[in-house]
């Protein structure tokens, strides 16, 4: 991997290059010893001796109507000891508010706790049981006399708005949640001097994030409240929302997210049915109670993304010059609007990727179906967008000619055209405007991994074997606001306390923040603690997710370490009779006197670095510490102790990118695909660990091509889900990945101090247009289309058989 | 039923229902929470334990199958406090985990490979931990660490 720091507007990398040595390195991860030793705490692991265990009882239908439900047998069983349906949360059982409303949301609909009246999908939650242990509540859930009368089923994006199509919610005319319709330029008027118009249908079907740990929440009454483990990507939005639902101070509702099993989208979801109902049940019962979700439930309780299906027309020039694009399309809400729009704006939003794409109307509609709630799935909308771009892209390199690398060439926005705006307003209310970039520089580098690359493929192709390529660009909206906030604090020990708001499910944060913070003090990284996900460290908070927690969380910690070091300085110039511009903090000390750039002290407790002036005085930081936190006398530093809190809220997102392409080879017998070689150049700006944002990027380069060649939720025309096994929704294995090669740009952010654009989402974002083109190039004998994605052997084989 | 099972050189005897998970049983009846459960029906091997150094999926083993058995879990392979295995080291050092749940499966299936496969290719690497689903690195790095571990003597 080769890094080429290249600054547009650069201000941001600068800072991050002179303050902390530590950020653009790799440390091998603080967290790691803890979780390789099978000393984690995941939600499952929390035990306490009288812990209750529930179970849900889910609905079997789509869509019925609910005539009665008989608890009597359940609450029969020995061990079980409570049977909730709605009746008894009363007011607390909803409907939730819509998390995001938005204008266009015409017809919004939250989830409620437990189904009233109507099931709207398989797995709503219908009843839950609570018994001494999971198998007995198990036991129980199958013992819910529920009398349902099974109504017919809106199911498919096109079946659900047809006119006869049955009503998800009384009330909402069509199935249609909302209506989005945005015009930048005139398309219509440049369409009118086309050189050439092409037209096509687009679709992308459902899929699970599959995060390896399902969804859990434990609540524990403990005091006068209540301390609640949940498996969630935002603890302290979840904390702030539960409170108020069940009307406690916040004091009194601790929540922990402990280590996560991943979460990849769905694990931000607010409300989940049982985030309500364990606590609920904890009080209500005075006993600790936990909920694990089991896999077969995670697949019809967990939220999914990813339907969409747009019709799209491009305007070009003669030159290849992209005139103008319009597009139509229908996204699939599922049966309930938690996240309203957000994801189908994402997809509108993202979908202009690197060109200058001045004359665009989209249109889509939000459409209720009588399966599993729709949210967020790393990616968020973004590979739709990518997808029908990149696709369009290809057919205008076709129709006239060109290479698809040249075509896109010919339509990148500059690298002296930032900020670029897009005319478009981002998921997060801000313009969407390109902070930076250097699309051809990705270009070159991407050509430049490719040598070679088309030799192998005639190789492979002489010998009668179906091998192609295919290329995606894509610029995705990251760390979107509205903040996050880090408190970070030097101990008497020496040791430095980091915490956030945000919880990590393997973002490496307990590390990435540490190198930010542990540079500014100068102490030694395993000398910096973080804490994340607990409301009790740290009370101020939206997430991880969107790519945001390195922009918002790494820049946070950034302010506040600085602010901890300038006053650090000052207590210890009093101490040691200087300036505080006098002091160094290095070695877990602060220096005074010292010859600049003097060896580093052995360790905390060193001496004077070796060779100093007698003039050399030093005091360790803890010590400082201390002596700001006086216990006689009176405070002469302001606030006591070395702490500050510092918060980072960004004016807009920023605009991370990347081009990615692979070698696919077809089976001729089976139309079993399979990804030989896949290439990544990446830019998120300044990297906090190289290791880690490899890492990111080759988990999201795995879903991604999962997503693409295996990944489907199939439901039957009933809305039943035929996929809820690791059987049946393959997820991809270490035989169907290949190494992945990867290489750096990098254009800092200039909307935050450390120039961070993020990378989470990064690798699986252009995957389906990448694969698409690569199967298409492979089966060109064929002339196949690939308009849809995920694809399976089964339908490529189809493809082969006309 | 009565079960008698060595788990990580330690006799237990438990009382327990036949129906009870071998993954149930070390985690909840002997609270060793470093065994992870992430599919219950066999497919995702984050659940996978020694049984007589073979590897198994606890998920798919009742704990009255153990009588008279050796189990080894994760928290088995860690000479002392402090230490790592090999194995855990180069996971370490190539960035072979991320959330860190499905890891104490692959470390489990890994050990006794290694041990008949000293000298692996990545292609028989790939294949060996095709049982074992990880969400989050793309096994690229897992494959590494393996490499690694290999290199530096079979992971033993």
């Amino acid at each position: 991997m080769s890094v080429d720091v290249r600054e547009r507007r650069g201000e941001g990398a600068e800072a991050a290059r002179s303050r902390g040595a530590l950020i653009g390195q790799s440390p091998r991860r603080l967290e790691d010893a803890r979780l390789l030793t099978g000393r984690g705490l995941f939600v499952d692991d929390v035990q306490r001796p009288d812990m209750l265990h529930a179970a849900v009882v889910r609905s079997p239908h789509a869509h019925a109507r609910i005539q009665g439900i008989d608890v009597s047998a359940a609450l029969a069983l020995p061990g079980v000891v409570a049977v909730y349906t709605a009746a008894d949360l009363g007011h607390l059982n909803g409907p939730f508010s819509v998390l995001i409303p938005h204008d266009d949301l015409q017809h919004g609909r939250g989830l409620s706790a437990l189904a009233v009246e109507k099931v709207r999908h398989v797995g709503e939650a219908v009843a839950l049981v609570v018994a001494s242990d999971r198998y007995i509540a198990e036991d129980a859930a199958d013992m819910v006399a529920v009398e349902y009368e099974p109504l017919p089923a809106a199911v498919g994006l096109e079946a659900a708005v047809a006119p006869d199509a049955p009503l998800v919610h009384d009330g909402v005319p069509s199935n249609v949640a909302g209506h989005y319709v945005r015009n930048v330029g005139d398309y219509e008027a440049v369409r009118r001097q086309a050189h050439l118009i092409l037209k096509e249908r687009f679709r992308v079907d459902r899929g699970a994030a599959s995060p390896m740990e399902t969804r859990g929440v434990v609540a524990i009454p403990e005091g006068r409240g209540l301390t609640m483990y949940v498996s969630t990507q935002a603890p302290v939005a979840l904390r702030a929302w539960l409170a108020a639902w069940f009307d406690l101070p916040e004091m009194e509702l601790r929540l922990i997210a402990p280590d996560v099993g991943g979460g990849f989208g769905p694990k931000v979801m607010m409300m989940y049915p049982e985030e309500v109902l364990v606590p609920f049940a904890a009080m209500r019962l005075k006993r600790p109670v936990k909920w694990i979700e089991d896999r077969r439930e995670h697949f019809v309780a967990t939220t999914h993304e990813r339907e969409q299906v747009h019709d799209v027309e491009v305007v070009v020039g003669a030159d290849g010059t992209l005139l103008g694009l319009k597009t139509n399309f229908l996204y699939d809400s599922g049966a309930y609007s938690p996240y309203g729009i957000q994801i189908p704006i994402i997809s509108a939003t993202t979908l202009p990727g690197p060109y200058r794409l001045r004359n665009y109307s989209v249109e889509f509609r939000a459409v209720y179906t009588n399966t599993p709630t729709v949210a967020v799935y790393r990616g968020a909308g973004r590979p739709h967008g990518v997808f029908v771009m990149e696709r369009m892209m290809d057919r205008i390199a076709e129709a006239l000619g060109l290479a698809p690398m040249e075509v896109r060439r010919r339509n990148f926005i500059q690298p002296d055209q930032f900020p670029w705006d897009t005319g478009l307003i981002y998921q997060d209310w801000a313009p969407c405007k390109y902070d930076s970039g250097d699309y051809p520089a990705l270009a070159d580098r991407l050509e430049r991994m490719l040598v070679g690359v088309a030799d192998e493929v005639a190789q492979a192709r002489a010998a009668g074997r179906l091998v192609g390529v295919g290329m995606g660009f894509y610029v995705e909206g990251a760390g979107p606001g509205p903040y996050e906030g880090v408190r970070v604090r030097v101990e008497p020990s020496g040791k430095v306390q980091v915490a956030t708001g945000v919880g990590t499910q393997g973002q490496s944060h307990f590390t990435t923040l540490a190198q930010v913070v542990a540079g500014e003090l100068g102490v030694a990284l395993d000398q910096v603690h973080v804490v994340t996900g607990d409301t009790a460290a740290m009370g101020w908070g939206i997430g991880t997710f969107a790519s945001r927690a390195a922009v918002l969380v790494g820049n946070a910690a950034y302010l506040a370490a600085q602010a901890v070091a300038e006053k650090a300085r000052t207590v210890a110039a009093a101490l040691l009779e200087c300036t505080p511009s006098e002091v160094e903090l290095r070695g877990g000390r602060a220096w005074v006197g010292g010859p600049a750039g003097a060896g580093e002290p052995a360790g905390a407790g060193g001496s004077a670095p070796a060779g100093a002036r007698e003039t050399v005085r030093s005091l360790p930081l803890g010590e400082v510490a201390r002596r700001a936190n006086p216990l006689r006398g009176t405070l002469a530093f302001g606030e006591p102790g070395l702490e500050a809190t510092k918060f980072f809220s960004p004016q807009q997102s920023t605009f991370p990118s990347g081009a990615h392409a692979a070698v696919v080879e077809v089976d001729r017998g089976t139309g079993f695909a399979k990804v030989l070689r896949y290439f990544v150049v990446h830019d998120c700006g300044t990297m906090i660990n190289p290791m880690v944002v490899e890492g990111q990027i080759h988990g999201g380069v795995a879903q991604g091509l999962g997503g693409a060649l295996l990944e489907k939720l199939v439901f039957d025309e009933e809305g039943q889900l035929l996929t809820t096994t690791f059987a049946d929704y393959l997820l991809p294995l270490a035989t169907d990945i290949p190494a992945i090669e990867t290489d750096h740009i990098t254009t800092t952010s200039p909307l935050n101090p450390l120039g961070i654009k993020g990378a989470g989402e990064a690798g699986v974002i252009p995957c389906h247009a990448v694969v698409a083109a690569a199967l298409e190039d492979a089966l060109r004998e064929w002339q196949v289309r690939i308009s849809e994605m995920p694809i399976n052997p089964c339908r490529i084989w189809e493809l082969m058989q006309r | 039923m009565k079960v008698t099972v060595a788990v990580n050189g330690t006799y237990y005897t438990r009382e327990v229902e036949p129906r009870l998970l071998l993954s149930d049983f070390l985690r909840h009846e002997l609270g060793l929470t470093g065994t992870h459960v992430g599919c219950e029906h066999g497919v995702c091997g984050a659940c996978t334990v020694l049984v007589d150094g073979q590897a198994v999926r606890s998920c798919l083993t009742f704990a009255v199958q153990m009588d008279g058995a050796a189990v080894t879990t994760v928290e088995g392979l860690t000479p002392a406090e402090g230490e790592l295995h090999p194995l855990q080291e180069a996971f370490r050092e190539a960035h072979g985990l991320q959330c860190g749940f499905c890891t104490a499966g692959f470390l489990m299936t890994l050990v006794p490979y290694l041990a008949e496969h000293p000298n692996p290719s990545e292609a028989e690497i790939r294949e060996a931990l095709s049982g074992n689903i990880c969400r989050c690195t793309g096994y690229q790095n897992i494959v590494k660490a393996v490499q690694l571990a290999a290199a530096k003597g079979g992971g033993r």
